[in-house]
């Protein structure tokens, strides 16, 4: 591995009682995909809230590109890219307003704005689809525009949770091409999925069970230690294990 | 009443305003088999069961519940059938045995009536009855909501996208409880964005934009549908990936999970491609030959419409 | 029938679980009758009057005496008439009593060709002004020894203390609020959860639901109504001098009334936020502004009187008002009551016929 983007220490989450996550520790380098799976409950959103500098970790330490999780916060949101199959885009804006508005709130000067709505325009073949509102595109549309748009000011991380959900196949192997893209072109992937054929593209997979890591491997690695066929058989070992719902 | 096809459905159509949900849609389930709908958001699958439900009349076609008619019959059909939403459905501010008192009142019966045929079911959430439905975890909510639906004994039971957004470990319990009830005479529409629980139904119907791809069994679809496929691995997949659509009597190329899945001609040559990669400096190139799959079906399909 | 039981018992248990709504719901009437009562009060309970007279003569100063000693007005002193802007402009009093320089001699004339007292009020207060001014008008009238020439009597409500005004105003604004929009969010958040969808498709009527749904909001309603008349009888003294009876019976059809309204616009709404909205704005505004609980119909624009004919609550307060504040007997409102009873009827009528049991 090169150079580290995400660095954490036994990080840890507590709600009262309840440790939500519970010392995790991992690296993730520059350029790498990486899939953080984890049953309902698991503890994988609370995980995400503190790398994406939502939510302050109650023990613990780390660095996400280059800033400490528990004082940088803000500094840590302006550096990376999020997408969430619940919330990315206003349907009630147009696809150009919705670019405008995520350029605006990264700073982009009107240069840049320009220059890379042409290149997201490019990459997705959008032509007349650029006026339309959001809310008209077919889904699939919409969940690549997500990304671009979460892409758009080249974050150093894009954190994706669940971002292929309900889609079809097709599409779905489109999205996992613009994230191939994304990583081959130096931004670290971060994602979350319920699919498990798309845990076999990332370079590295974490699979969480009741807060805690247990086990971080490239899938194929993992694939041997488990004398597994998939990632699917993998993660059923793994989750089996769980004692706490969600 | 014993008719001899559980669902029965004759070009139905159903539009909303200029867009059209469900085009000319027909396929029979019979009586006791668990039958998929497969297909992504904005297949028509809501609209499809919405419409086997009652809650809306198609513009056109004809579709029958039991042996009843879904637009003159609704009334009966409404007693007869068992209906889980797509969406949680439950009174997230009552408790579970309260939620399943109310829908056993709902359906003029009581819980004992029925208790057998929900009771390996609902054993597992009985620790947690007095628990409110909206603190229970997404696989209870689940279990909850199926329970709810079977309360009254169904003859025919409708699922819309019950394992959406809930992880492999359930989804693949929640298959099994289904597969229990098959055994008990209940004939099952489900429906399911999830193209790897195909194998799990008896019989699947393949949708997508409000077209019916095709309806077999699993096995059925795929030898009737599939084509000749290799796998493709080894070094940068990424670039991989893009090298292989270079190459020739290659019709399609999608990364497919650990490896990519080429859909290749007849004059296909895997020795020849196979060095041409390794010469374009690729290492460990694995290309093999696979059986396709019911994702590899649906893109053939969705495709080459 | 005998899920009927089961349906009333679950609507009680969502009303029962919801304690932060619950208890929102049962204290606005204590909340609002107090503010009314005691803190947004437009009665005159103290004008604070300062005095103009050139010729402090024997007669004034007993005018003066008479004000001073009423327990509504304190007395501020005397002031030269180059003040009166500066006094009332800071609020050092209310009022100015203008005495004429020959204020002897025009009161004392049987017939007064001009004023003899002219008062200067801070009217950014119009209720409290109006109000005031006739009341002080009344004391120093009084005070002249001749038969003055205007005389006011202040019947039904002698003291023109608004509590008698605005309960039921208060009435007709609450019962709306809980069942018009307590009982349409309810039933439209059925839908925006989706368990609308459910209990569509079940053996049951979707009306008997609904149904259900009305009757705990009817209960509630009915607590706040002995809650309100209660603290009408015995915090603010109203006399619920017209029969109890009648009262009752008018505000139970306009729960009915307001149940309906409540069903009605639970069909057209699809959203809880559309519901509310469509309660707050379509029917507490007409009801605060047209109904008559803070502005009389009768000096409205001919547009608004008619427009306020078709809101149902200034039917029931002008009602209730007939009942409670002038005595009168039940007879005296058959009309307000046939009124409410076909408005009644058009909801029950309209929102039965909208309401559909398929989801387009």
């Amino acid at each position: 591995m090169n150079e580290t983007v995400i660095s954490v220490r036994n990080l840890t989450k507590c709600f009262g009682n309840f440790r939500a996550v519970d010392g995790i520790t991992f690296d993730v380098g520059r350029g790498e995909i990486f899939g953080f799976l984890g049953a309902n409950g698991a503890g994988k959103t609370t995980a995400m809230r503190m790398l994406c500098g939502l939510s302050c970790p109650t023990s613990g330490s780390g660095t996400v590109a280059g800033f400490d999780v528990l004082r940088e916060g803000e500094r840590i949101k302006r550096h990376i890219g999020y997408m969430s199959q619940r919330f990315s885009l206003y349907d009630d804006l147009t696809v150009l307003e919705n670019i405008r508005l995520y350029a605006g709130i990264y700073g982009l000067s009107h240069r840049q704005t320009l220059r890379r709505t042409a290149e997201l325009f490019a990459r997705l073949d959008f032509r007349k689809e650029r006026s339309q509102l959001v809310g008209a595109l077919p889904l699939g549309y919409k969940q690549k525009l997500a990304f671009s748009v979460a892409t758009l000011h080249s974050p150093e991380i894009v954190f994706l949770d669940e971002p292929t959900g309900g889609v079809d196949p097709l599409t779905r192997r489109q999205f996992w091409e613009l994230i191939y893209e994304t990583a081959a072109a130096g931004t670290t992937v971060f994602v979350t999925t319920h699919y498990m054929d798309e845990a076999e593209y990332c370079s590295r997979v974490s699979v969480m069970v009741d807060g805690q890591i247990r086990a971080l491997d490239t899938p194929a690695a993992l694939k041997r230690r488990f004398c597994a066929e998939s990632m699917d058989e993998v993660f059923r070992l793994l989750a089996r294990e769980a004692k706490r719902g969600d | 009443m014993n008719a001899r096809y559980a669902i029965e459905i004759d070009g139905l159509t159903k539009r909303y305003g200029s867009m059209t949900a469900l085009d000319r849609v027909s396929f029979r389930v019979e009586r006791g088999e668990l039958f998929g709908l497969i297909g992504p958001d904005g297949a028509g699958k809501t609209t499809l069961f919405r419409l086997l439900t009652t809650l809306m009349n198609p513009d056109e076609g004809t579709a029958a519940v039991d042996g009843l008619d879904c637009v003159a019959s609704y009334r009966q059909i409404r007693s007869r059938v068992g209906y889980m939403p797509g969406r949680f459905s439950l009174y997230a501010d009552l408790s579970v045995e309260e939620n399943l008192a109310f829908f056993a009142a709902l359906f003029g019966v009581r819980v004992a009536d029925n208790y057998d045929l929900i009771a390996p079911i609902y054993r597992q959430i009985e620790p947690f009855r007095t628990r409110r439905a909206g603190k229970l975890s997404g696989g209870m909510k689940q279990k909850l909501a199926l329970c709810c639906a079977l309360i009254h004994r169904p003859s025919v039971l409708f699922l819309d996208e019950p394992t959406t957004g809930v992880d492999a470990v359930s989804r693949s319990e929640f298959w099994d409880m289904l597969a229990e009830l098959k055994a008990k005479e209940i004939s099952i529409l489900v429906s399911t964005p999830y193209m790897d629980e195909a194998d799990r139904c008896d019989r699947i119907a393949l949708i997508n934009e409000g077209h019916l791809l095709a309806v077999d069994s699993p096995r059925g679809i795929v030898s009737a549908y599939g084509e000749r496929i290799y796998t493709l691995s080894g070094g940068d997949m990424y670039a991989l990936l893009l090298a292989a659509r270079r190459l020739p009597h290659v019709r399609r190329c999608c990364p497919f999970g650990a490896a990519h899945h080429l859909s290749v001609d007849a004059d296909f040559d895997a020795a020849a491609c196979r060095r041409q990669l390794m010469d374009e400096g690729f290492a460990d190139v694995a290309l093999q030959p696979a059986e396709s799959g019911i994702e590899d079906v649906f893109i053939k399909l969705m495709n080459h419409e | 029938m005998g899920n009927f039981g089961s349906f009333i018992e679950k609507e009680t248990l969502h009303i029962l679980r919801d304690r932060r709504t619950m208890l929102v719901v049962l204290l606005i009437p204590v909340v609002l009758m107090t503010l009314f009562g005691f803190a947004i009060s437009t009665e005159i309970n103290n004008i604070d009057v300062a005095v103009v007279a050139p010729h402090r003569t024997e007669s004034v100063r007993q005018a003066v005496e008479r004000m001073a000693s009423n327990p509504y007005c304190t007395f501020k002193g005397y002031i030269p008439s180059d003040e009166i802007d500066r006094v009332l402009r800071r609020g050092e009093a209310a009022a100015v009593a203008v005495f004429a320089a020959d204020y002897d001699r025009i009161a004392a004339m049987p017939a007064p060709a001009e004023p003899a007292v002219q008062l200067i009020f801070d009217a950014s207060n119009t209720n409290t002004a109006m109000s005031g001014a006739a009341y002080l008008q009344s004391i120093l009238t009084g005070a002249s020894t001749q038969a003055s020439p205007v005389e006011m009597r202040l019947l039904y409500n002698p003291q023109m203390r608004s509590a008698y005004n605005f309960v039921p105003g208060i009435m007709g604004m609450i019962f709306i609020l809980i069942c018009a929009l307590m009982t349409s969010v309810s039933i439209v958040r059925e839908k925006e959860n989706g368990t609308m969808e459910v209990l569509l498709v079940s053996p049951v009527r979707p009306m008997r639901i609904v149904l259900a749904k009305l009757v705990p909001y009817f209960m509630l309603s009915c607590i706040n109504l002995a809650t309100i008349l209660l603290l009408a009888a015995y915090a603010l003294d109203v006399p619920l001098s017209g029969s109890a009876g009648a009262i009752i019976a008018v505000s139970l059809l306009y729960l009915v009334l307001a149940l309906a309204l409540g069903l009605l616009i639970s069909t057209i709404a699809e959203k809880q936020i559309v519901a509310l909205i469509i309660s707050a704005m379509l029917l507490m505004m007409p009801i605060v502004m047209l109904s008559g609980m803070l502005f009389p119909v009768e000096n409205m624009p001919a547009v608004l009187q008619a427009i306020s004919c078709i809101v149902p609550a200034r039917w029931y307060i002008e009602a209730i008002r007939k009942l409670m504040i002038e005595g009168l007997p039940f007879a005296a409102v058959w009309r307000e009551v046939l009124i409410l009873l076909a408005m009644t009827v058009v909801f029950i009528v309209v929102s039965v016929k909208k309401f559909n049991d398929k989801l387009e």
